[in-house]
Parts: structure tokens; C-alpha cells; sequence
């Protein structure tokens, strides 16, 4: 076994496992209460999922999926506009998972594609100023769309050499104001909080903690591994058991106070915070990557005169994507998963991508949840 | 809409089964057999006779590990096996395009040759055919074979119904399984498709896996000489998941597995882990999978694990009447449902 292999096999150890959920159990039984803990991050689902940690709970203990998904969230007038500029002839850069991503008027990309749109569908943001610059003839916009781990990628490219004739639609989003927001939902009431990891790897533990002050409720950093995920839900138990909340970093492998300052740095040298709508889940000040005006030559906003997005009615009637995305329901509570939406004909976005609740249940065929005897 | 045929459609998954059903058994379920068709196991038995065809259209038709023609001469005689038969005899048919090389034909007939004398399985007949270039890439195969049934098989049942009084299925089926039975996979699963994978245009990566095609002669010997075994079957397209779920559906029964007990290479989980492949999904070819009951679970281990291609066997779980799916414990102690893949995610590895 390599090196690498054996540590990550520690992070999936199953006595270790065994040890956690006993004591998720015994503090469970202390605290009685239902109690529910809430992560916003498409990889912490997928973990939870694939592993069964939810079969692990306690009866009392609820385990719950939020607005962790960029393409869920990418609002919907964005994903018009930017069809709307693909069929007039404009080259769309986007990747692969929010091109299928319907808009407001029930088509995506993909399907824009079929209809004459003008689309290629690339890797990463560099992929798409390259490819800008072997077509300079043609007008280009590229898609941004993704929270603060994607966001810095795009601002540095921007800063150092963009091409002319490609402008950035900027849909990206600054999570920490969107887990201040989800705390404050009164028909949440969420207990604690898992904090996504790669993202707070580039936000840093900081930016969090104005939230934290404002509602005090035990807020853990965490890994992706099953045993990161166990560990945090214990350390949550544990400070609700005890009457205390804390920020902690379990994640301590990558996470620290300050984060990627280098990043958070360039990406807010071209970007500023504005209110910014979330797809499902509303309005959240200083939550949007806004491009800052000494950027206006590259803002698709400006150039081609798309405003920022507002709430809308926007998604399939029946579906209760908001629900899901907002965290309010499990997916099996909508009727339409697995009926009309599927993950080859997905109805809303957290069925298309792979961040998305619904398309991480749907893979696994979660149809009910299953309980372990402990 | 008129509808068309996708690769999906022969990948072992349920949009094959789909195929199957709509456009197959409609018109040809009628036949009446001791094994029909429409009871869509391994092989059909008719008069004693266990008769089977398999066509082969891997690509490359070269991978580490075999080729085509050790694929085909492996595939044929584990499905005859899969029943409870005793392969005696091949049919080679053979369709090549305009252009393709004959040293690679002699390879291939060579290796066919040499992989059915060493199991003693002659082919006794065939057909050949070429069509113009572009017709169909390179060179597809079709094997065929005949059994008879297994010397050991009554043996084997009788050794069942010691425990299972009302046991009275005349041949390994799947519909034959009861909880408490076990589950017994007898090796490393994977091997092949990432073989095949790894030699891929356009995906090629460094490997030592090899393929693990291989007639399981021995191993069904071995574990009916002991006895206790109601099924058996190859995780072909569509792995261990869509195997276990065919078993699920055929016999009406719930089956747990551990992940923890699955036996994978490492190198196959890092493959896999890079890819997004789920090993339970990938195709084996010289692999078997034994429902045995419990009490002799023990001892069919023990017995095929003394041959060569049993020596990583792993009683993998069991059936259940606790759930109606196929539920994995994952290796955290997590539950976690099993579904019937769609289709391979590796195509044309057969």
C-alpha cells in the first residue's frame, strides 16, 4: 500500500468509525432533543451518501444537505441571459454541469445547443481564455459560475492577460454571508453547522465569524473523508450537550483562520460584494462577485447590458427544488424525484449536477433511509 | 418518436434487460425448456443438454491479460459452468473485416486453441464470414457451446436439501436463493475492465492489472464436490451490482453485502477512485459468484480457495429478509443501497 493510500485509509478506518458513532449515540441519548445539523457542500453529501453515514444517526439526529451546489444556485435569469447571447451568435464558454442547468423558460444550454446556440463546453476558466484567443474574430463569454474556491481562478486570469473579445458573465458567490443567512432562517432552526472545506480552505475560518457571533451555534469546519464527517457531527453533539457553541476546525489539514489571503487578495481586487440572489434560496447581502468598475471592459453585465439577477418563479411547477436547495426537505420529499426527474431528464438543477442533493440521491437510489441497529 | 438502439442497451444493465424484454421475449419467449429462455439465466438447458451462445466485440481486441479469443473460449464455458453444467464442446463463428491482419487471426485461433486444450473443450465446429471494410471494426466472435449436467451437481443438491427439505430446483438458478444464504465471490473484482481501460484509445494510463479471463472449471468443481451451492453466476457486464440485483429480483429476496469483505486490488480502487468508477459496476471474466447455504458456506470457501483462480475467494455477505434491496455495509458501518447499474460504464469489454 503506498504512503498516500494508507493515510487516506485512516480517514476511512472502520473501527474508528465503529468508536465515533457509539459516541454520536451516547450524546444523542443525553441531548433527547431533535436536533438538526445542516452542511452546505455537494462533496459532504456525496460523502454522507455513499458512505450511509445518515443510516448511522441516531432517530433524534437529522442530517441535512443546504444550498452547497453552485450550478443549483446559479439564478436563472443568468442562465437566460446567457442562452439569450448564445443564439444571438455569441460563443458561450461554460462548463460541462451548468450547461444542462434550465433556466427560467424550462431550456438549457445543452438544449440552446440543439436549437443553433453557439456552445463550448470547457474544463477550467484557462481552457476558455485560451480557446478565446485562438478564435479572436468571435465576440466570447465566459459563464463564472462557482462559489469562492472557483471565483480566484477566474479573477486571476482576468488581471493578468484577458483576451479582447472575451467578457465573464459573473454568477460566482461568496458562501460564509449564505451560512450567516441559513442560521438566521427561522423555518430552519438549524443546531449546528458543518463548514464546507475547500471553500473555507480559500475564505479562511475569519469570515465566519461575525455569523458566529450573531447566533452561537456549535459551527464545525470539516474534511471530506467518512471519519471527517463523523468527527465534526460528534464535536457538534458534544458542544450542544455541553450548552456551548465554538467555531472549530476539524478540517485542520487544510483549513486555517485566515485562508488563501493570496487568493481571497486577487479575487477582490477584481471583484466587489454585492447583495446577490441565490437560486432557491433568495437574497443574501454581500454574497455576489460583483466585477468592480475598472473592470467594465470585461463584464458581460455591461457589455451586453444582462441585469442582476432577482427572484423569479423559476423553477419546474410540482418541484420542490427551492425546498431542497434551501435544505428544507430531503429530495425523497418531492414528488417529482425519481418520477419525472431523473438524472437523464433532470427537471431542476440539483438534479443535474453532480453537487446537486437530488442527483447525489438519485445515483446512490436512495429511496427511503435506511437505519443501522447500533 | 421512433426510437433507436444506444451502446447502452448492450451493456448488462437494466436498459438492456429493457431490450430484452421488449423486443426479445415478445416474440421468442414461447420456447419451453428445462431452462427456457424467458427464465434469462446463464445458460438454456433442453433434454439434458445445457446449450449457450456469447459473442464477443472487446475492444482492443489485444489487452493485457488475454484477448478476444481467450475471452470468448472463458465466457462461453463459464456460463455453461454457471448452471451447473460440464462444458464439452465449442462453435467458433467468426466475422472479420476486409484488411484485418491474419497475423493477429493466428494469434487469436492460437490462443483459442491453446486455452480450450488446456481445459479439455474442443471445438468441434464453426463459420466463418468477412465483410467489406467498415463494415464492423476489425473482428467480432461468436462462441457457442454445449453441456451436460455437472456429474457432481446431484451430489451438490443433495447436500442441500439435508438442510432445505423443500429444495427441489433441478439446476443453479437465480431464482434459487433463500435467506440465510451466503454469498461467496471468488476473487479480486475489476481486474478486467480496468485491463481493458488501461489499453484504451484516448484513456491509456500505466497498469499492472491484467485481465482475469479464465475458465472456472476447477473453482465449480471444487465447490460442488463439497456441496450446498443453489446458484452460482459470472459478474460479467454490469459487475457484482447488477449480478446480486438480478439474484434480488429472481428470487424475491433481500441480499446484504460488506464492503469491507469485497476483495479489490488496490490498484483497481485507485483506478477506480480517479475515474469515478464504482468497482461494483465493472465487468470480471473470470469470476464467479456462489449463493451457498449457510451451513456449508464454510467448507465451499475453504474448497475453492485451494485452487488457483479461488485462492482470494470471500464469503461476501449473505441473503436477508431485513431489506428488500441489495444493501451494502459500508466499510464505515454505514447502509447503503446497491442499485441496478443502467448500463456498464466501461463498454465493449465482451
Amino acid at each position: 500500500m503506498s504512503d498516500l493510500k494508507s493515510i487516506l485509509m485512516l480517514y476511512r478506518d472502520p473501527k474508528l468509525a465503529k468508536r465515533l458513532t457509539e459516541k454520536i449515540h451516547e450524546l444523542a441519548k443525553e441531548i433527547n432533543d431533535y436536533t438538526l445539523i445542516m452542511h452546505v457542500c455537494g462533496t459532504h453529501e456525496w460523502t454522507i451518501t455513499h458512505y450511509g453515514i445518515r443510516s448511522l444517526m441516531p432517530d433524534n439526529v437529522e442530517l441535512r444537505a443546504g444550498p452547497g451546489c453552485p450550478v443549483c444556485i446559479t439564478p436563472a435569469s443568468d442562465i437566460d441571459a446567457i442562452i439569450k447571447l448564445s443564439l444571438d451568435g455569441i460563443i458561450v464558454m461554460a462548463y460541462g454541469d451548468i450547461s444542462r442547468a434550465k433556466g427560467g423558460k424550462g431550456i438549457s444550454l445543452e438544449d440552446a445547443k440543439s436549437m443553433g446556440g453557439k456552445i463550448k463546453i470547457v474544463y477550467s476558466v484557462q481552457d476558455a481564455f485560451l480557446l478565446a484567443k485562438e478564435l479572436s474574430d468571435e465576440d466570447i463569454v465566459f459563464f463564472g459560475v462557482g462559489f469562492d474556491t472557483t471565483a480566484p481562478a477566474t479573477a486571476y486570469m482576468i488581471k493578468r492577460d484577458p483576451p479582447k473579445n472575451l467578457s465573464v458573465l459573473s454568477s460566482y458567490r461568496y458562501v460564509p454571508p449564505a451560512v450567516g443567512a441559513l442560521l438566521e432562517a427561522p423555518d430552519l432552526a438549524i443546531d449546528g453547522i458543518i463548514n464546507p472545506g475547500h471553500s473555507s480552505t480559500v475564505t479562511g475560518m475569519k469570515p465566519y465569524k461575525e455569523y458566529f457571533d450573531k447566533h452561537k451555534k456549535p459551527m464545525v469546519f470539516s474534511g471530506f473523508e467518512p471519519i471527517d464527517v463523523l468527527i465534526s457531527i460528534y464535536l457538534i453533539l458534544k458542544q450542544i450537550r455541553d450548552g456551548k457553541a465554538e467555531m472549530i476546525n476539524e478540517y485542520t489539514r487544510s483549513v486555517t483562520w485566515n485562508g488563501n489571503v493570496k487568493a481571497m487578495k486577487t479575487l477582490l481586487s477584481v471583484f466587489q460584494l454585492e447583495e446577490g440572489y441565490w437560486r432557491g434560496f433568495g437574497i443574501v447581502d454581500n454574497s455576489a462577485f460583483e466585477f468592480k468598475e475598472e473592470f467594465d471592459f470585461v463584464n458581460a453585465r455591461v457589455k451586453y447590458g444582462i441585469r442582476k439577477p432577482t427572484a423569479r418563479g423559476e423553477f419546474v411547477e410540482g418541484a420542490k427544488c427551492a425546498d431542497v436547495i434551501k435544505g428544507k426537505i430531503d429530495p425523497i420529499e418531492c414528488p417529482l424525484y425519481m418520477k419525472e426527474c431523473t438524472p437523464d431528464n433532470p427537471k431542476g438543477p440539483s438534479m443535474v449536477s453532480i453537487e446537486g442533493t437530488c442527483r447525489i440521491w438519485a445515483e446512490h437510489k436512495v429511496t427511503a433511509i435506511l437505519k443501522c441497529r447500533i | 418518436m421512433e426510437e433507436f438502439v444506444k451502446m447502452v442497451h448492450g451493456q448488462g444493465g437494466t436498459a438492456m434487460q429493457q431490450l430484452i424484454k421488449n423486443y426479445i421475449l415478445k416474440y421468442l419467449g414461447w420456447g419451453e425448456a428445462e431452462l427456457p429462455l424467458k427464465a434469462l439465466d446463464d445458460s438454456g438447458v433442453m433434454n439434458g443438454i445445457i446449450l449457450k451462445s456469447d459473442s464477443y466485440t472487446v475492444k482492443p481486441l489485444f489487452f493485457p491479460g488475454g484477448n478476444i479469443g481467450t475471452l470468448a473460449v472463458s465466457g462461453t464455458i463459464n456460463d455453461i459452468l454457471m448452471v451447473g453444467g460440464k462444458p464439452l464442446a465449442l462453435a467458433l463463428g467468426l466475422i472479420i473485416e476486409e484488411g484485418f491482419p491474419f497475423k493477429e487471426l493466428s494469434a487469436i485461433i492460437e490462443s483459442i486453441a491453446n486455452l480450450a486444450k488446456s481445459v479439455d473443450v474442443p471445438v468441434i465446429t464453426g463459420d466463418t464470414k468477412v465483410v467489406e471494410r467498415g463494415a464492423l471494426d476489425k473482428l467480432v466472435l461468436n462462441m457457442s457451446g454445449i453441456g451436460i449436467r455437472h456429474p457432481l451437481l446431484d451430489h451438490n443438491f443433495k447436500v442441500v436439501r439435508e438442510y432445505r427439505k423443500e429444495f427441489n430446483a433441478k439446476w443453479l438458478m437465480d431464482a434459487n436463493l433463500r435467506p440465510g444464504d451466503k454469498i461467496i465471490l471468488s476473487g479480486y473484482i475489476g481486474d478486467h475492465a480496468i485491463a481493458l481501460l488501461s489499453v484504451r484509445e484516448g484513456l491509456k494510463f500505466k497498469s499492472e492489472i491484467k485481465s482475469d479471463a479464465a475458465p472456472l472449471i476447477g473453482v465449480m468443481d471444487a465447490a460442488l464436490k463439497i456441496g450446498g451451492v443453489v446458484a452460482a453466476k459470472d459478474p460479467t457486464r454490469g459487475g457484482i451490482a447488477n449480478l446480486l440485483n438480478e439474484w434480488r429480483d429472481k428470487s424475491n429476496v433481500g441480499i446484504k453485502i460488506y464492503e469491507e469483505k469485497i476483495p479489490i486490488r488496490d490498484d483497481v480502487r485507485s483506478a477506480c477512485e480517479y475515474l469515478g468508477l464504482d468497482p461494483l459496476e465493472l465487468g470480471n471474466e473470470g469470476k464467479a459468484v456462489l449463493a451457498v447455504i449457510d451451513e456449508m458456506a464454510e467448507d465451499v470457501l475453504k474448497a475453492i480457495r485451494k485452487h488457483p483462480l479461488g485462492k482470494n475467494a470471500e464469503i461476501i455477505g449473505e441473503v436477508t429478509k431485513e431489506f428488500d434491496y441489495v444493501v451494502m455495509e459500508t466499510i464505515i458501518g454505514g447502509l447503503r443501497i446497491i442499485p441496478p447499474p443502467i448500463g456498464d460504464p466501461v463498454p465493449r469489454i465482451c
